[in-house]
């Protein structure tokens, strides 16, 4: 042991040379490749990288959560205070884990047991390492109330889906923090959150570990949380590091060509294009007018009626020709009931929409097969919303199966052929399923799908959230050649806005079911006029790392 | 959840009307029981009375008043085979047939729960592929040879046990642990994989993270979420339970709700077969209301408003 100890700087953590493999069905996956950082009390350290990058491998071996098999270290060392965990008995890492290292992790609901109280399982990171039950519990008690779960005493006994994802990212850091930990490993942390409750647990991270001194590791793909949180910072791509250094260096002169590439690939990097006004013609495309959504549940055999869920507050808005109209909101702000009631999934209470005059909300049956041919949706998740058990043939033609008089059959697979070249894919993919594709690449599936009858509409519905930063500008740039190229109109809904900033021409900010604010892109987001959309762009890392 | 325990007895009781007209007239369906009591060469005016007697003559919906009037007072009738009240026939023979299906149960449960849980924690090494190929012998052999070849080997070769009959806790063994093979097999297969599925959950890697040992990781965290799907799978085979397991009690001799309802089909018994079916279904929606109960215990995202 103090021969070990000698041998090393004296960091807190260090990782050395480390390069694990993965063994699968399809042979030996390298997952990272000498690998080596390190980093000391009262430092934040940020892991920057894309899905697959291996920025999670190194401080999964640091905790010992790397299974074995399938996984192999092959070589390297993970030292924690001189001693290299990687030699450690499955005792002493347990030891370590929870009251020495601990980690918060991204997926809240999946990360946190169901069927416990959690009260129960933040004191069980102190019964886990020793203390006695009622103290443990008092201890968690006090932990809730310190990270700002609201009403902790009341609530100690509740269960994890009682809870809002930002609350529960709060549960999850007291019990990470319980035991005053040298280093907090922090995994995408703030992924699924909203813009405004991300930046409230960035800080609050920020604020303990002030507090009790504790080394920062943030795991993340995200650049604005890098810019706004770390003091240095490691790149990895592809199972390496690229690149490594403060995150002032690495942000004004990036080395490495992938640096590069991601840090062009932010949205407004060099600017904000900017989007000419024009008049406004006389019958826009889509009219939306005082349209409200109440969700009714109807008394039950023992039960009331409940009183009505207001999902969309009497919301009024227009879509030009051409335009590209950005729906910013948070979850439960009424964007997707609002989609969902124009395309006809669900039924309005009141008010009504107009596709080229025409009433969407009570439709005749001829409008209704001309807006199902015109007003396309493009989702969220490529991977749910593209049918796993047919060819990327079958989906593409699948609108022309529907609606029989769009396009002959034996020019099906002509045209299939010339949307995904026009998409960017290749006409050999036809015969390929989804699951051969990459993430950006099958939402370019799902896009070809949505041109197949040549709209005038094409909904975005987060259509680009879940794709890695470099993807996702690669999409963006798609859907704006698609427009340029057919004339399309897009409504554009995201909660990242610098994506909506570098790609609207008007911006709608929804609250609570209402529009609070609409209006040109560049004024409402340089001059914006509602308390809400203040909030929304402080609460933006990369935007008010810009501003700042 | 008192609400919902009312609701579910409200539902039952719906479902109960319509099972008790369909036994009603599909009994009927199989024959006239005058056929069957009397002698071929019975006259016909003998038949006749018979049939008057029996209310047999009457039409069909009259008969049917007559039987919601007396089950309302818990009369199902009168054997006409055993001449005896068919409610104290098939209340004689339940205690058997339950005795049997929660001996068997809860053995199946304990050694599924056990074998699974530890196949479960290393996936395709060696324990795991034994414990695979046996489950699965298990669920696969049907229950007929398995109770001939174990009266053979046990009672008729070794003399270890008696071959069939009533008597002390030696003459449940064989019979208990014939009937629990099949649902244990299929039982330590859906534990497994169950488990396996838990254990590979985030909040088993939390745990992990957070230096929970092993042993609470897999019997605390990560059983109970897995709990569900046994609880379903178990549920079904315990229902089938109670329903008489015919071939068991046949072959061992037992007198259990099985083996008076196939006899008094045979003989058109319908008293009996009305009082045994409407009894087990009333068995069957109490098991169905315990194990939803145990579902809200078990998983809080469960809530029956």
């Amino acid at each position: 042991m103090a021969a070990a100890m000698s041998e090393t700087s004296g960091h807190l953590v260090e990782v050395k040379h480390l390069s694990v493999e993965f063994h699968t069905r399809n042979g030996v996956v390298p997952a990272v490749r000498d690998v080596s950082w390190h980093i000391d009390r009262g430092e934040t350290l940020a892991i920057l990288g894309e899905s697959g990058s291996g920025k999670s491998v190194s401080s999964s071996a640091l905790m010992g959560l790397i299974d074995i098999p399938p996984g192999r270290i092959t070589s390297g060392e993970v030292l924690y205070c001189g001693e290299d965990l990687l030699k450690a008995t499955p005792e002493r890492q347990r030891e370590i884990n929870g009251s020495r290292i601990a980690m918060v992790f991204q997926d809240t609901l999946a990360a946190l047991n169901p069927v416990y109280p959690i009260g129960w399982q933040v004191a069980e990171t102190f019964r886990t390492h020793g203390v006695a039950r009622a103290e443990a519990n008092a201890k968690a008690l006090e932990l809730l109330e310190r990270v700002g779960l609201p009403n902790a005493a009341a609530r100690f006994r509740d269960y994890p889906h009682q809870f809002s994802g930002g609350q529960r990212q709060r549960i999850m850091i007291a019990m990470a923090i319980a035991l005053n930990p040298d280093l907090l490993i922090a995994d995408e942390p703030t992924t699924a959150l909203d813009v405004t409750v991300q930046a409230r647990i960035l800080g609050l991270l920020k604020e303990l570990q002030r507090e009790r001194g504790m080394g920062l590791l943030m795991i993340t793909h995200d650049l604005g949380i890098v810019a706004g949180m770390a003091d240095r910072v490691v790149i990895m791509n592809a199972g390496r590091i690229v690149e490594a250094g403060t995150v002032k260096q690495v942000f004004e002169s990036p080395q490495h060509p992938y640096t590069r590439s991601l840090l062009d690939a932010i949205p407004g990097r060099h600017g904000f294009p900017d989007i000419a006004e024009r008049a406004a013609p006389a019958e826009p495309l889509l009219r939306v007018e005082e349209l409200t959504k109440e969700y009714v549940t109807p008394a039950g055999l023992f039960r009331p009626a409940r009183p009505p869920v207001r999902a969309l507050g009497g919301v009024s808005f227009t879509l030009a020709q051409g335009e590209t109209l950005g729906i910013v909101g948070e979850s439960g702000s009424g964007k997707s009931t609002l989609v969902r009631t124009l395309i006809g999934l669900e039924e309005a209470t009141s008010g009504d929409a107009f596709f080229r005059g025409r009433s969407l909300i009570d439709p005749t049956a001829e409008t209704r097969d001309l807006a199902q041919r015109q007003i396309q949706m493009v989702f969220q998740d490529p991977t749910a919303s593209l049918n796993p058990r047919m060819s990327v043939f079958e989906i593409v033609s699948e609108p022309w199966a529907i609606h029989r008089d769009a396009l002959p059959r034996a020019q099906w697979e002509q045209r299939v052929g010339d949307l995904l070249e026009e998409v960017g894919l290749k006409r050999e993919h036809a015969g390929r399923h989804p699951h051969q594709f990459s993430g950006g690449q099958r939402q370019r599936i799902a896009i070809a799908r949505a041109l197949a009858l040549k709209p005038d509409i094409i909904i975005c519905d987060e259509a680009v959230s879940s794709l890695d930063v470099s993807v996702q500008a690669q999409v963006i740039a798609l859907l704006k050649a698609l427009k340029d190229e057919f004339g399309l109109s897009y409504l554009f809904i995201a909660h990242d806005l610098p994506v909506v900033r570098s790609f609207a021409d008007r911006v709608l900010v929804m609250h609570k079911g209402m529009i609070v604010e609409q209006g040109p892109t560049r004024e409402i987001f340089e001059n914006p006029q509602h308390d809400y959309t203040r909030e929304l762009l402080n609460a933006d890392p990369l935007l008010s790392h810009h501003a700042a | 959840m008192n609400g919902y325990v009312t609701k579910r007895m409200l539902h039952s009781l719906i479902s109960m009307m319509g099972l008790i007209i369909l036994v009603f007239f599909l009994s009927r369906l199989t024959g006239n029981p005058s056929d069957l009591y009397l002698p071929i060469d019975t006259p016909a005016d003998v038949r006749a009375a018979f049939s008057q007697a029996h209310g047999f003559d009457d039409p069909m919906i009259v008969q049917f008043g007559h039987f919601l009037a007396n089950l309302v007072h818990l009369d199902f009738g009168s054997s006409m085979r055993l001449e005896r009240p068919a409610l104290n026939l098939v209340l004689e023979a339940f205690p058997v047939s339950l005795t049997l299906a929660v001996l068997a149960m809860a053995l199946a449960l304990v050694i599924a729960i056990v074998a699974g849980s530890l196949a479960a924690r290393s996936p395709n090494g060696v324990l795991d592929r034994f414990i695979n190929v046996i489950s699965l012998c298990g669920a696969s052999v049907p229950n007929f040879w398995l109770a001939l070849v174990s009266v053979l080997v046990f009672a008729v070769w070794m003399r270890w046990l008696p071959t069939s009959g009533m008597g002390g806790p030696e003459y449940w063994v064989l019979p208990v642990i014939v009937l629990a093979v099949r649902p244990c097999g299929l039982l330590a297969q859906v534990v497994r994989g169950s488990m396996i599925s838990a254990l590979s959950s985030a909040y088993v890697k939390t745990a992990r993270a957070k230096g929970v040992s092993q042993r609470v990781i897999v019997f605390v965290h990560a059983l109970r979420n897995a709990m569900l799907p046994i609880i379903t799978v178990a549920g079904d085979q315990a229902s089938g339970m109670i329903n008489g397991a015919v071939v068991v009690e046949v072959i061992f001799g037992l007198p259990g709700i099985g083996r008076l309802m196939m006899e008094s089909i045979q003989y058109r018994d319908f008293a009996v077969i009305q009082a045994g079916v409407i009894l087990t279904a009333c068995a069957i929606f109490l098991l169905n209301i315990a194990i939803d109960l145990a579902y809200a215990l078990l998983d809080p995202r469960i809530k029956h408003a």
